[in-house]
């Protein structure tokens, strides 16, 4: 089982990013589950949706605690220690940052991958929503998922003009999102 | 655009717990819906109405202005011969208390979810039992679920089970607030056609019906106290048989659902790996996923280990649960909730009462732990704990009965 945690901001997409995940996994043949946690809904507060992937139904009904992946939609939540709580060693980050992540953020994080996707959703959506950007930048730094299972994830999700240029949002995530490893 | 390469199953779509409950509800075929929305699971109205309005759900969605009148307009609904529904959470529960104890006195056939959540008083937006477990004293059928599959069918079964002859109870399926109907999972979305063959012995089903040209009066109207506690104890005492005759028709029910869908819960309960078991642990609702887990991982271990999933706790199934536990050298229970007077748990009460009352060894060690209150996690290490103090227990050392997790000393 790999589990993934979001990390974002009410308002940002992290719970819809996390259901599109399962949706991919479920189109690619796997089973999978995700969860919010909030509490009242407000716009700006931290927000942590929960991601798990398997090859067998998922039983388990908890939080993600020992994350494989991180996905940071808020670049600044990148900076807080609390982010990485329990991250497993060989865990891998995809953030939503502007510039390639030069510095290990944390001992167990042995892949990063950076990926604009504000800029990016400001030029081919006309307005920041960058889940969708991020989903792609996560395919290709994970490899776990193919990017055909994202876009279908996202058919599944939106329609018209709106899906297309989501699908050109993920697209160019998948593309030019910047590695690092160490 | 290139369409994707991979092809999901048609009948597959991940939804979440709530959506759950409105594909049921849809494939169900009901005449009429009352919604009103309360946090988690506004969803369950929103996906009716708009499937009512779209056309794929022929009823008559009413919009109530509380949940008091969600179920005056079930039981009217339902007096009428119709099939009805209405879903609702802690707060919206509470507020119609009366109303429950009217369809359950009046043997009205409403099917109801609810999504467990904390009550009122400490004002929480979060998980618990404590609204399921407060209504169990009013006469209904109540069942809770492990996962989102198990929303779905258990919404399908229920109108088997209440609208049927021998029982006409009103039946409300409990599912986990935010763990589940929140939760997105994929799921097998049954066909019309096999619904409608699964529902079809309800036809034969017989049941007073109210109409204009033969109106009736409910109720036992008598200046006589005599005449009025005779009527009533008789009510009362057919009312408490035909929760009696739900445990063996919930078995039923459910075979003939595995033998169209294919899949089975096990009626009443469910003994996962408890055959061989020397501890067993009861639970109900979503905690059991992750307790099955803890349970395969304990028994790699060697540790001799099951779990009873409890699925009925109206009427509650203490025969069946005596029976698997007959033997056992300790049992502990997770609850969700807080059964005040008792300073324990509700499933650990009904529990202790369900052994004196079969007969089991009074010594038998039997452990409580409550936890998840308030949308807190019950985690896997919690339940290995679980496991561990019974097993300590089971061995004779001395382990406080009650234990709050989460809880600071």
């Amino acid at each position: 089982m790999r589990e993934i945690r979001v990390h974002g901001r009410g308002g940002q997409g992290a719970v819809t990013a996390g259901d599109m995940i399962v949706i991919a996994a479920v189109m690619g043949g796997e089973f999978g589950s995700s969860f919010p946690l909030y509490g009242d809904a407000r716009r700006g507060a931290p927000v942590v949706a929960f991601v798990a992937i398997d090859d067998q139904r998922i039983r388990l009904k908890t939080q993600v605690y020992t994350p494989d992946c991180l996905i940071v939609l808020d670049s600044r939540q990148k900076d807080w220690p609390e982010t990485y709580k329990g991250v497993k060693s060989e865990g891998i980050l995809v953030v939503n940052h502007t510039n390639t992540i030069e510095q290990q953020p944390h001992p167990n994080i042995i892949k990063a991958g950076a990926v604009d996707a504000t800029q990016i959703a400001m030029e081919e959506i006309g307005i920041p929503a960058f889940n969708t950007c991020m989903l792609g930048a996560f395919a290709a730094t994970t490899e776990w998922i193919e990017l055909d299972s994202i876009l279908g994830a996202l058919e599944k999700t939106f329609s018209g003009e709106i899906l297309k240029k989501n699908i050109k949002s993920a697209e160019r995530g998948y593309k030019e999102v910047k590695g690092s490893s160490w | 655009m290139n369409k994707p390469a991979v092809e999901t199953k048609p009948n597959i779509e991940v939804c979440d717990g709530n959506k759950a409950v409105a594909h049921a509800v849809r494939l169900s075929r009901p005449d009429v819906v009352a919604v009103y929305p309360i946090t988690p699971q506004s969803a369950v109205g929103e996906w009716l109405s708009r499937w009512n309005d779209e056309g794929t759900l022929n009823a008559e969605v009413v919009r109530v202005e509380g949940e008091n009148s969600s179920m005056g307009v079930c039981c009217s609904a339902s007096l009428t011969g119709g099939r009805v529904f209405t879903g609702t959470s802690s707060w919206g529960l509470l507020f119609m208390m009366d109303g429950l104890h009217y369809a359950a006195g009046y043997r009205i056939p409403v099917v109801m979810t609810n999504a467990n959540r904390e009550t009122p008083g400490i004002f929480t937006i979060g998980n618990s039992s404590q609204d399921m477990w407060s209504v169990r004293d009013a006469g209904w059928i109540q069942v809770n679920v492990e996962d989102n599959q198990e929303i779905l069918d258990a919404v399908i079964m229920a109108y088997r089970i209440a609208e049927d002859t021998d029982i006409l109870l009103p039946m409300m399926v409990c599912y986990d607030g935010f763990y589940l109907s929140y939760r997105k999972d994929p799921l097998e979305i049954p066909a019309q056609d096999d619904v409608d063959a699964f529902l079809a012995p309800l036809k034969q089903s017989k049941r007073n019906i109210v109409t204009p040209d033969d109106p009736m009066v409910f109720g036992i109207p008598s200046f006589f106290p005599k005449d009025q506690g005779e009527g009533c104890t008789e009510f009362r005492y057919k009312h408490s048989a035909a929760l009696e005759r739900v445990k063996d028709k919930i078995d039923t029910v459910d075979k003939d659902f595995e033998a169209i869908f294919g899949r089975s819960y096990a009626g009443q309960i469910e003994a996962y790996r408890t055959d061989d078991a020397d501890i067993v642990l009861v639970a109900t609702g979503s905690v059991c996923g992750t307790a099955k887990v803890v349970v395969d991982k304990m028994r790699d271990d060697g540790v001799k280990v099951g779990l009873i999933k409890v699925r009925l706790l109206r009427p509650f199934p203490k025969e069946k649960i005596a029976k698997v536990l007959e033997g056992k050298k300790g049992i502990g229970v997770i609850d969700r909730s807080v059964c005040f007077g008792y300073h324990c748990g509700h499933l650990y009460m009904e529990l202790k009462s369900a052994l004196a009352l079969e007969g089991l060894p009074t010594t038998l060690p039997t452990l409580n732990f409550i936890g998840g209150l308030a949308n807190l996690d019950i985690t896997v290490e919690q339940v290995e704990t679980t496991i561990n103090l019974t097993l300590a227990a089971s061995k004779g050392e001395t382990v406080e009965e009650v234990t709050w997790l989460s809880l600071e000393e």
